[in-house]
């Protein structure tokens, strides 16, 4: 029984690192998703004296994605109930170029900022609408978002590390007599230590599966998936390869370094 | 006829403490059965320890099975324990193991085949008559069978060398009897040397002794 409890108690400590981990990265995708989404319905309006190619708006900047130009139909349609077709035809040659400008990616305001400037180096562009007051409130909730999950993931972390260290003094003093007794005979250190290793990676190895089993099943839970889907974004919650490849990693590293540190700070006690 | 322990002007002191042994000359003939007596505190447990290396010497030599202990690497003390069986008073077996495994470590850490393990094991079980407990944890056993335990342990691997330290101090009389039976038998089947500490020679013995006593960090032959 005391056995088991010991063995429960690093492998919660794993858990609650492996979750943090995995929340961090789950965080990071939704927020990199979300500014994807953005991204997508966000445009910088310009606009021209000039017609300006869209060659010309690529090469302003390796943030822009692609251009189009705004038929000025729509506008003309309102006011053209009085007017011949000639009368419109001059009204457009003296209308200016609007153009809306996608990017790759949802800028930072910085970014943004260096856009504008870039676009009125063109002497044609006397106009450029960025929407930087929308833009700067979403990215700033963006940003707010990420750093409260960040910082719940370091304290879990810390929470972690601490109950890491309690352990640690368990398991010396649960195996410092052992390992004791064996040097008494002679045993070499890796003899030693091999049963506090085999622990470790046992350990290592079962939180490493609970995590996956969890986060298994939270990758297709109908309702964490529609938690995402009512911000308008699809998220891989679990990654079974490369998450799990990254958790079961973490895992053996923290094991093995806790046996490594028990292993090193051992005092022969007889 | 050769020396398994030589010891030369040896003193021994603790970290940061004064000399317990100051200075002293002794040695011990290969297959010789030889007690420590002395006072609580006068030390013998602490030669003791240093004869199993977990005292370096803080002055002289001292020189066990050929191998001078004096600055002696881990790999070398490693290798000499190997050769050498220890009994303690409060027996020190390892708790989460069966008794089998515990009388295993010995040819464990040699490298005996695992066959002649089992068959070593259960010969051991038989002499110290704990057939009927193969399977338990010391922590099931009493007293006397822990340490008949710690005696088979000891015994496990043929060492040149037993160290017992009061290895009959906790235990009743049937016990006692039995712990010394087996030291005789080693020592006069086996060949084996024999250092006990103790507080008192057993009147029972069977067997061509020498007797050290230790007192004001000095060592002097009574027997």
């Amino acid at each position: 029984m005391q056995s088991i409890k010991n063995h429960l108690s690093l492998i919660i400590a794993l858990l609650s690192i492996l979750a943090s981990i995995q929340i961090f990265i789950v965080t990071e995708r939704a927020i990199n998703a979300y500014k994807n989404n953005l991204a997508t319905n966000y445009a910088v309006i310009v606009v021209s004296h000039k017609i300006i190619k869209p060659d010309t708006f690529l090469a302003m900047d390796d943030i822009v994605l692609d251009s189009q130009e705004i038929a000025p139909d729509s506008v003309i349609k309102k006011i053209n109930s009085k007017m011949d077709a000639k009368d419109i035809e001059l009204i457009k040659l003296g209308l200016p170029r609007f153009y809306k400008i996608h990017l790759k990616y949802y800028p930072s305001p910085v970014e943004i900022e260096q856009l504008t400037k870039k676009l009125f180096q063109n002497h044609s562009i006397y106009k450029v609408e960025d929407f930087s007051n929308i833009h700067d409130k979403t990215y700033k909730l963006l940003l707010l978002f990420k750093g409260v999950v960040s910082v719940f993931a370091v304290i879990i972390l810390l929470v972690t590390i601490l109950l890491i260290f309690k352990e640690l003094k368990i398991w010396q003093f649960k195996h410092s007599e052992r390992m004791s007794i064996m040097g008494l005979f002679g045993a070499p250190i890796w003899l030693r230590s091999v049963v506090l290793f085999r622990l470790a990676i046992v350990d290592a190895i079962i939180s490493s599966i609970l995590i996956f089993i969890l986060l298994s099943y939270f990758s297709v839970n109908p309702w964490v998936l529609d938690q995402f889907r009512s911000v308008g974004i699809e998220v891989m919650i679990f990654d079974s390869f490369n998450d799990f490849l990254v958790l079961f990693s973490v895992s053996i590293i923290v094991s093995i370094l806790l046996a490594s540190l028990i292993v090193v700070g051992h005092k022969e006690e007889l | 006829m050769d020396k398994v322990i030589m010891a030369e002007n040896l003193s021994l002191a603790y970290s940061n403490s004064e000399t317990i042994i100051n200075k002293i000359n002794f040695s011990v003939d290969s297959g010789s059965f030889v007690f420590i007596t002395g006072a609580s505190g006068s030390g013998k447990s602490t030669l003791l320890k240093s004869l199993y290396g977990a005292l370096k010497p803080k002055n002289g030599s001292l020189i066990v099975g050929g191998v001078s202990l004096a600055g002696i690497s881990k790999k070398k003390l490693n290798f000499l324990r190997r050769h050498i069986g220890i009994v303690f008073q409060d027996y020190k077996l390892v708790k989460e193991w069966t008794i089998e495994k515990n009388i295993q470590l010995p040819l464990l850490i040699n490298g005996y085949d695992k066959n002649v393990i089992d068959n070593q094991v259960d010969s051991l079980l038989k002499h110290v008559r704990l057939m009927h407990q193969a399977g338990k944890y010391p922590l099931e056993l009493s007293g006397g069978e822990q340490q008949r335990v710690a005696m088979a342990r000891a015994l496990a691997h043929n060492p040149i060398l037993i160290l017992a330290d009061e290895p009959t101090g906790n235990l009743d009389d049937y016990s006692s009897k039995l712990i010394w039976n087996l030291l005789e038998s080693a020592n006069k089947q086996l060949s084996t040397t024999i250092i006990v500490v103790t507080h008192s020679i057993p009147d029972t013995l069977m067997v061509d002794y020498k007797h050290y006593h230790i007192e004001y960090g000095k060592i002097n032959a009574v027997h």
